[in-house]
């Protein structure tokens, strides 16, 4: 990955005005990646949606950490479940 | 322009407290929230909807000004000048020809006319500004079953701009392809979002697709299923004669192999086209006929 791919952590955190730690607990929770290069965080751009989604989802509906990782979990099976019923309604056209 | 009923949306009294209305908003986004429901524009348009309620109703000047005008809102000052502002744009809009795009984002979060009408353009949008990668774009593309077995580039148009993209052969009704970052621009120098095709594949009265497979139904005439013969099928690329063996059953499955559905994103490999006999006994004999019919019957006795 290439560092064009990446932004600072500063930057995303003063834009989002959290705190670095929120981040750093999430990636500590397993619900995003992080990189550091020459002792700076960096977040790949692949995992800024995540991250956004994330962030809304703490701040619109005061959900806690765990709450979306239960959230992320089921949203995962509902899309593979989606994913199931399209293709069963494909096969009964 | 209908009067929006905002304590209705929220579900909550007239006289509702501040805490009431907050904790009804915070109930009704954990259902409706977009982050929860995607690709759902029906939840996505409650959410605007409780998006706007909360506008009003949680900010004392609006909520007083609503409830101060109420169902008269139309008497209203900032109604006439709205009214006004409306006819004025109208005559300045010219009529802007081409081809309609069909591509449009979810998420907007666009005010209704009776909200822009009693409080003006926009709002504060409060709580939507959590957004530093733009916006991803949701867009339906049709196609034929003929077209969706061809590797093609095709041009379409995003937010005006022009794009041209390869839909590899194979794809899917319901299957959709992210184009990254073809979505809006990010906010403060950050990613554009990205744009999301999902195929519309209509049916095809000839075929019946599992997958790659393709399957089809041909009508055999009693004599060539009897004696043996050929037959002309359809594929999705011209037609094909096959032979029958004598004395083929109703019923009988043939495997054309490879002439199915190329598989997606594998090149070189295709699914098979199945065909089914279907064994038509003949109707409207003649005197002959049924005679020589007869005589097969006492035959088999």
């Amino acid at each position: 990955m290439t560092e064009l791919n990446l932004i600072a952590a500063s930057d995303f955190c003063r834009y989002h005005e959290v705190e670095y730690t929120f981040i750093s607990s999430l990636e500590e929770a397993g619900l995003v990646e992080l990189k550091v290069v020459n002792h700076t965080t960096y977040i790949p751009e692949t995992e800024l949606q995540k991250l956004e989604k994330i962030i809304r989802m703490h701040h619109e509906l005061e959900i806690n950490i765990e709450g979306i990782d239960v959230i992320s979990h089921l949203l995962r099976r509902m899309e593979l479940m989606q994913e199931e019923i399209r293709q069963l309604r494909n096969k009964l056209r | 322009m209908a009067f929006i009923d905002y304590y209705q949306t929220l579900g909550v009294a007239k006289n509702a407290s501040d805490k009431e209305i907050k904790n009804a908003y915070r109930k009704q986004a954990r259902k409706y929230h977009p982050d929860l429901n995607p690709n759902d524009t029906e939840a996505n348009k409650k959410f605007q909807q409780l998006n706007e309620a909360n506008e009003v109703l949680s900010d004392p000047e609006k909520r007083k000004k609503y409830d101060q005008y109420g169902e008269n809102w139309q008497h209203g000052e900032e109604y006439e000048k709205y009214t006004r502002q409306q006819q004025q744009n109208r005559r300045q809009q010219s009529y802007t020809g081409g081809q309609a795009s069909s591509f449009e984002g979810f998420g907007d979060d666009s005010f209704s006319d009776f909200f822009q009408s009693m409080f003006g353009q926009g709002g504060s949008s409060r709580g939507r500004q959590t957004k530093y990668r733009g916006q991803d774009l949701n867009a339906e593309l049709q196609l034929s079953l003929k077209e969706a077995s061809e590797t093609r580039k095709q041009a379409i148009t995003v937010n005006g701009k022009n794009l041209r993209i390869t839909i590899p052969a194979g794809v899917e009704n319901g299957q959709t392809i992210k184009i990254t970052g073809h979505g809006n621009p990010g906010v403060n120098g950050g990613p554009h979002g990205d744009l999301f095709i999902t195929f519309l594949i209509a049916d095809d009265p000839r075929f019946k697709r599992d997958g790659s497979d393709l399957f089809a139904t041909i009508k055999l005439d009693l004599y060539t299923a009897v004696l043996g013969g050929e037959v002309t099928v359809d594929t999705l690329n011209g037609k094909v004669k096959i032979k029958v063996k004598p004395e083929t059953q109703s019923g009988t499955k043939v495997k054309l192999k490879g002439k199915g559905m190329p598989v997606y994103k594998k090149e070189n490999e295709s699914g098979d086209l199945y065909v089914t006999y279907e064994v038509q006994v003949p109707i409207n004999l003649t005197e002959k006929q049924k005679k020589l019919f007869e005589e097969l019957a006492k035959a088999e006795q």
